[in-house]
């Protein structure tokens, strides 16, 4: 099988085409997402979020590169793993834990939960739990665009389990013949669940390989890395605008933690996740800063506030009273209401 | 007022949703440039063109999903899945997307739209062409149900599935499409949720829905003329919602009442109705409630057998003559 051509980033250089305030951006992105998964996942530990979730810890730079290269009104849909985009797009910390923690505070008061965040008012279009459903969702709400002459753009997010799954295949298709304005981003971080996805991929790159399939160029690059994230979507997002269609991207990656809070990610070969980590996104952002001349001083201010935002959050949430029982029976239907005689 | 086959009448339907609004859109297979495979979406692609009525693969899902995506962000539109059979490939939508994403957002995600299904047996299509699946829509919370009889009800149901803000599932009888009935002109909007009284009668209720609609009228006429049997036939219409009044107004004033139902006998709409009625009725019956299903088997495909397994109207009538005689 053949290996995955690896976008790296180039030479630093100075004044580059993404600059000192995006790049700062950039990594208050990823700061944020680390630290309100971490914290997520201290609140399972405190019993304070029941059910089950799925965070992002490790894989923060392609929601934090992918978000900041969406204009306003583009639209973005996760998977159930979707807390890292759902904050990306700005929605606040307190409204996401309030929603793991089942607050009256939290973004749809309980009703959703981890697995289905979402967030209108900023794109986020939601969280769909049921592999693959979101891609041709996704199409869509592109066709939508396309029809009545819009210019925003649809991101599907989707992990490399799902380019097993016919949805994705569906979709892919359904695209580029209609020529839609969405982008399909993959983030591949080995495993389907608990399964190499290599042991169950007739091709080395899971989403890429298949790109030629439906006539779109293969994409694979380095998803650990917020500026090449970054500037693999605006390309993406440009072609969409220019109305030439979708794009399918591969980013790698590696989730720090199990598939879900159930799973202590046991079939992992040792040495793995060390290596893994020392790809830190992270790591790798706050060595880009440093590299650019931006003083400790200044990324210490960024930390400070974001775990201060994450404390005041948790503070906010754990304060607010439980989600009202009133909201049993609401929203089934249009009306408001859920009555389905009469 | 003209006379149009309920074919027509779907095609009649669409088009008038259509003119009215231009986020109204269609897309499913062979729908476009062939008219449909049972033709009744024929002239739609010329009067309204390639990009509001479109073609699509063989891709159930990208067609739901599709349609789900364009709802939620301001479309409004039709989907056609050919035969009612194939949602089964695309269930997910029906089962998991379409009825929950109001309810888990706590009312964020809109879903306005509208799948147009190609129902029920009698066409010699075998098992996996032929099945009434209106029992495999009705059971999601956030769902509406809406299963026409004659032409006027089409372009009226339509039309009222096409305005509702939530996601209707929108049963077309296969074996009705050359059926003819008079329809006005001008525009048409029903209402969803309504059953309607198509026979009145004082000695037992036949509820029925779709192709067996008529055969329950022409059951009632044969029972009046042969037995003296005086049936009240209520077409229910919309099974989500149900328009129970309606169904508990008739059992109040003819005290019998059979459903008559094209699906297999388990866990059919029917089932559903006589445990509203024992529940809320129970001191108005004479008399059990009886249901009359297809049998608990596959469709077969051949004509005599197929016959045998739909509920006939000899079928009807022997089984009412005799739980009326009892």
């Amino acid at each position: 099988m053949r290996k995955p051509t690896v976008r790296r980033a180039g030479p630093a250089v100075p004044n580059d085409d993404i600059g000192e305030a995006l790049r700062l951006e950039l990594y208050r992105s990823q700061f944020r997402l680390r630290e309100a998964e971490q914290r997520a996942y201290d609140l399972f530990l405190q019993n304070l979020v029941k059910g089950t979730s799925h965070l992002s810890l490790g894989q923060e730079a392609i929601a934090a590169g992918a978000a900041a290269a969406m204009e306003p009104g583009d639209l973005s849909f996760c998977t159930y793993r979707g807390h890292a985009h759902t904050l990306a797009r700005g929605v606040s910390v307190e409204k996401v834990l309030g929603e793991l923690m089942g607050r009256d505070n939290g973004l749809m008061r309980g009703k959703g939960g981890s697995m289905h965040l979402t967030s209108v008012e900023h794109g986020v279009m939601g969280s769909y739990a049921i592999i693959g459903a979101h891609l041709p969702i996704a199409c869509g709400a592109a066709w939508r665009a396309q029809y009545k002459g819009m210019s925003d753009v649809s991101v599907c997010f989707f992990g490399d389990g799902t380019t097993n799954i016919g949805a994705f295949h569906e979709a892919l298709n359904f695209a580029v013949i209609w020529t839609l304005p969405v982008i399909f981003v993959c983030e591949n971080n080995l495993y389907m669940e608990y399964t190499p996805i290599s042991d169950v991929t007739a091709v080395a790159a899971p989403a890429a390989d298949r790109a030629s399939a439906y006539g779109l160029p293969r994409i694979v690059i380095d998803g650990n890395d917020a500026d090449i994230v970054y500037r693999t979507m605006k390309e993406a997002f440009d072609k969409a605008r220019r109305g030439e269609g979708p794009s399918l991207i591969e980013c790698l990656t590696y989730r720090h933690s199990g598939h879900s809070r159930a799973d202590p990610a046991k079939y992992r070969p040792e040495g793995e996740l060390e290596r893994w980590k020392l790809r830190d996104p992270l790591k790798i952002y706050k060595g880009r800063l440093k590299q650019f001349g931006i003083e400790d001083s200044r990324i210490d201010a960024i930390e400070q506030q974001v775990r201060r935002e994450v404390d005041d959050a948790t503070d906010a949430c754990k304060a607010a009273p439980a989600t009202s029982t009133d909201v049993l029976f609401t929203d089934v239907y249009a009306d408001g209401g859920w009555a389905w005689r009469n | 007022m003209a006379e149009l086959t309920y074919r027509d009448a779907v095609a009649r339907g669409i088009a008038q949703e259509m003119e009215r609004d231009e986020d109204v859109v269609f897309l499913g297979e062979d729908v476009a440039k062939a008219g449909g495979v049972f033709k009744a979406t024929v002239g739609l692609l010329e009067k309204f063109g390639p990009l509001r009525v479109r073609d699509t693969p063989i891709s159930e899902q990208a067609i739901l999903g599709a349609a789900m995506g364009a709802a939620m962000t301001g479309l409004k539109p039709i989907a056609e899945i050919m035969f009612a059979d194939f949602i089964a490939v695309c269930y997910d939508y029906i089962a998991n997307e379409f009825p929950k994403s109001r309810y888990m957002t706590n009312g964020q995600v809109k879903c306005p739209l509208v799948v147009r299904l190609g129902n029920g047996g009698g066409a010699r299509f075998g098992a996996q062409h032929s099945q009434s699946v209106e029992n495999w829509c009705m059971q999601f919370p956030g769902l509406k149900v809406v299963a026409p009889s004659s032409p006027v009800d089409v372009v009226g149901l339509l039309a009222a599935a096409v305005r509702d803000p939530d996601p209707v599932i929108f049963l077309e009888h296969k074996s009705l499409y050359a059926l003819k009935g008079d329809v006005p002109d001008g525009e048409i909007v029903d209402t969803l949720g309504s059953a309607k009284i198509l026979r009145s009668g004082t000695d037992c209720t036949l509820i029925a829905l779709g192709m067996m609609v008529p055969r329950a009228l022409a059951a009632a006429e044969q029972l009046a003329k042969d037995a003296g049997i005086n049936c009240e036939v209520v077409d229910v219409r919309s099974l989500m919602p149900l328009d129970t009044q309606t169904l508990l107004g008739s059992v109040a004033r003819t005290h019998r009442i059979f459903t008559i139902e094209e699906n297999p006998r388990v866990l059919g709409w029917g089932a559903e109705i006589v445990s509203i009625i024992a529940d809320e009725a129970f001191y108005d019956l004479d008399g059990p409630p009886v249901r009359i299903t297809t049998p608990h088997i596959p469709l077969p495909a051949t004509d005599i057998l197929e016959d045998l397994a739909i509920p006939s109207v000899s079928r009807i009538v022997e089984t009412v003559r005799r739980s009326m005689s009892s």
